[in-house]
């Protein structure tokens, strides 16, 4: 009903060209941001942070990273645990090496250093495509995660091979180690996604996201209209890993404490997000939050049903759940292979002509 | 640039300018088939050029050596007096030179809109923090480049697809889109690769219109190859005849026509 933009005219194409074009999105747009910057902290405890908030938007970070790289530049990667790995160590060695810097700034520079590791590993992609391109940057992930465990220097010389995350403050506020609390996690982290979202947005709905599509729907074409493909497709790699090495960079110092590269970085984690990615929609901002959103809300909502409602045992509910995120998996694809965001996107055009379809 | 004359009057009355590409004595081969031997011809500035012949004449390769796709083997190729070197593909678009493809080649991912402003990419500059943020220089640039785009949209009547995904769209239109993002670099000289094939008679009708609409709005130097003699004839300044990748004919529509190697290559031989 309200959902419409009848005599909602715009008088410039910024107006026309702006994120939310209807005014019930706007709308709606600022209200989740006053929850989740105004309500939830208030209410949130160590439970809902970690097993719910602190994880989907971490992995929402990644899913926007990817999402750049596999969804509008069309250059497919298996190596984001590695690179979220990379994230994670360079935060790692910076907290310890620079204890006065903000850990803020450490996460981001943890970021660029991944970018740079992402340009590396993407140069092979001017000259191989797709599934060639797939186990090119699936030698990234395990060479990676090979070269964290080898080399000693990365994890200062510790006995048991892990990195644990020191105590670190912003505002006074401990955001890393053991006295954070969730309220601090959460926000840190929701600061973080909220910059990278903007940032993911500005950037594809420009001059540089165009050369993303346009490289993704058609190289030849693009190279012609005087696309560069090398610069294109580097800029790519290097905004998806700068993204998905704060998402490390965060997992490993916010959300884990300590970590084991190949268990937390391994190539499960490259799949895990690939599959937000698939599931929520390639080429969509918007589907990287409800790829991510699906993938670690379902186990935590299956897991309360299961055992919580129905009493089953913790061991048989944990697998059956695994079975059924599976399947789930498998139905949203062959339902809807464009993901969650074209759900969206067709719900969206239902409703604007609601009640009225005709 | 040796031939620097005044240009001509067109049939129809429009002054055509000086010489805006010269190509000499182009030869390209791949490996032992040689594709074009030995041509040579002009292109003026603001006139309509036409490339016929029949199957495998060697006109889309002559296009790919005018936009700079392909090097020729031998020969030179001199653009705005200059004599140009080997480029990369990317290059080509910020010489002015655009084009459209036989087979469309539009990104069918995205919008018309975004699809026709990826044809301004090169005269868009600002940078990757800019665009990131997504104040001052970036915002205001898309605006300026949207104007722009905008008049386009309105010069070839396909305002109501504006933001629809170009893959959604039938062929008649997609060859629009095309041209539009094509026009959208503001080219010196505009390639069209059989810009009516595979049309029924109104979408031909149309697509004429616009290429005589463009060159009489813009000024914009055009070349093209099509199969359509009567679209041909009726569109072109100058007619470049080739067969066999040779030159046997060059010049007005009505001089074409009576050439008698044309008439015997292209048009058919009588048999008594």
């Amino acid at each position: 009903m309200f959902y419409r933009e009848a005599g909602d005219f715009k008088t410039s194409y910024r107006e026309d060209s702006q994120t939310f074009p209807i005014k019930f999105d706007r709308l709606r747009y600022y209200a989740v941001l006053a929850v989740a910057f105004g309500v939830i902290p208030l209410f949130i405890n160590d439970y809902w942070a970690n097993a719910v908030f602190v994880p989907f938007l971490i992995y929402s970070i990644a899913a926007i990273g990817l999402n750049i790289l596999v969804g509008f530049a069309g250059q497919v990667s298996l190596g984001t645990g590695g690179f979220m790995a990379v994230g994670a160590y360079a935060v790692y060695k910076l907290m310890t090496a620079f204890p006065e810097v903000s850990i803020f700034f450490h996460v981001l520079i943890a970021g660029g250093i991944t970018a740079a590791v992402g340009v590396l590993f993407g140069l092979p992609s001017l000259r191989i495509k797709g599934f060639y391109l797939a186990v090119a940057t699936l030698a990234a992930q395990f060479f990676l995660v090979w070269l964290f465990n080898k080399v000693p220097w990365f994890y200062n010389y510790s006995a048991s091979g892990q990195i644990n995350a020191p105590d670190r403050t912003i505002f006074g506020v401990f955001v890393t180690g053991a006295q954070t609390s969730a309220t601090a996690k959460y926000m840190f982290c929701l600061v973080m996604l909220t910059i990278v979202a903007v940032i993911a947005r500005n950037l594809t709905r420009g001059t540089v996201g165009r050369k993303w599509m346009a490289i993704r729907d058609m190289d030849i074409a693009a190279e012609i209209i005087g696309v560069n493909p090398l610069s294109t497709k580097i800029t790519a790699f290097a905004v998806s890993s700068f993204f998905i090495g704060i998402a490390g960079a965060l997992f490993f110092a916010v959300y884990l404490g300590a970590a084991e590269v190949g268990e937390a970085f391994g190539i499960q984690k490259s799949f895990l997000i690939l599959f937000m990615v698939i599931i929520g929609g390639l080429g969509s901002i918007f589907g990287s939050f409800a790829g991510a959103a699906f993938l670690v809300l379902l186990p935590v909502l299956l897991k309360n049903v299961l055992v919580g409602t129905l009493g089953w045992p913790t061991d048989l509910a944990a697998h059956i759940e695994l079975m059924i995120v599976g399947g789930l998996i498998v139905i949203f694809l062959i339902a809807e292979p464009h993901g969650l965001a074209q759900l969206w996107r067709v719900a969206k055009e239902k409703l604007r002509l609601w009640p009225f379809p005709h | 640039m040796n031939d620097m004359s005044d240009g001509y009057i067109t049939a129809d009355g429009r002054q055509i300018g000086g010489v805006l590409m010269e190509l000499k004595n182009i030869t390209l081969k791949f490996g032992g088939v040689t594709a074009i031997s030995d041509i040579s011809f002009d292109i003026r500035q603001g006139e309509i050029r036409a490339i016929i012949g029949p199957n495998g004449a060697g006109k889309s390769s002559m296009l790919n050596v005018i936009s700079g796709f392909y090097i020729p083997t031998e020969g030179e190729v001199w653009f705005k007096g200059y004599k140009r070197g080997p480029m990369r593909p990317y290059e080509i678009a910020g010489l002015g030179i655009a084009r459209t493809f036989q087979n469309i080649a539009l990104f069918d991912g995205m919008s018309v809109l975004d699809n026709i402003m990826t044809g301004r990419l090169t005269l868009m500059k600002s940078g990757l923090l800019s665009q990131a943020m997504w104040w001052g220089g970036a915002s205001k640039e898309e605006d300026a480049h949207r104007e722009k785009v905008e008049k386009i949209i309105d010069f070839l009547e396909i305002q109501p697809i504006r933001k629809t995904p170009v893959g959604r769209l039938p062929y008649g239109l997609k060859k629009r889109v095309e041209l539009a993002r094509a026009l959208a670099a503001e080219p010196k000289i505009l390639l069209l690769d059989e810009p009516m094939a595979g049309m029924n008679v109104e979408e031909k009708e149309d697509m004429c219109r616009f290429i005589l609409d463009v060159n009489d709005e813009f000024g914009t130097t055009t070349v093209l190859i099509e199969h359509d003699m009567g679209v041909v004839m009726d569109l072109s300044d100058r007619v470049v005849v080739m067969d066999y990748g040779r030159k046997i004919g060059d010049g007005p529509p009505d001089e074409v026509r009576n050439n008698q190697d044309v008439i015997d290559a292209y048009l058919g031989v009588a048999h008594d």
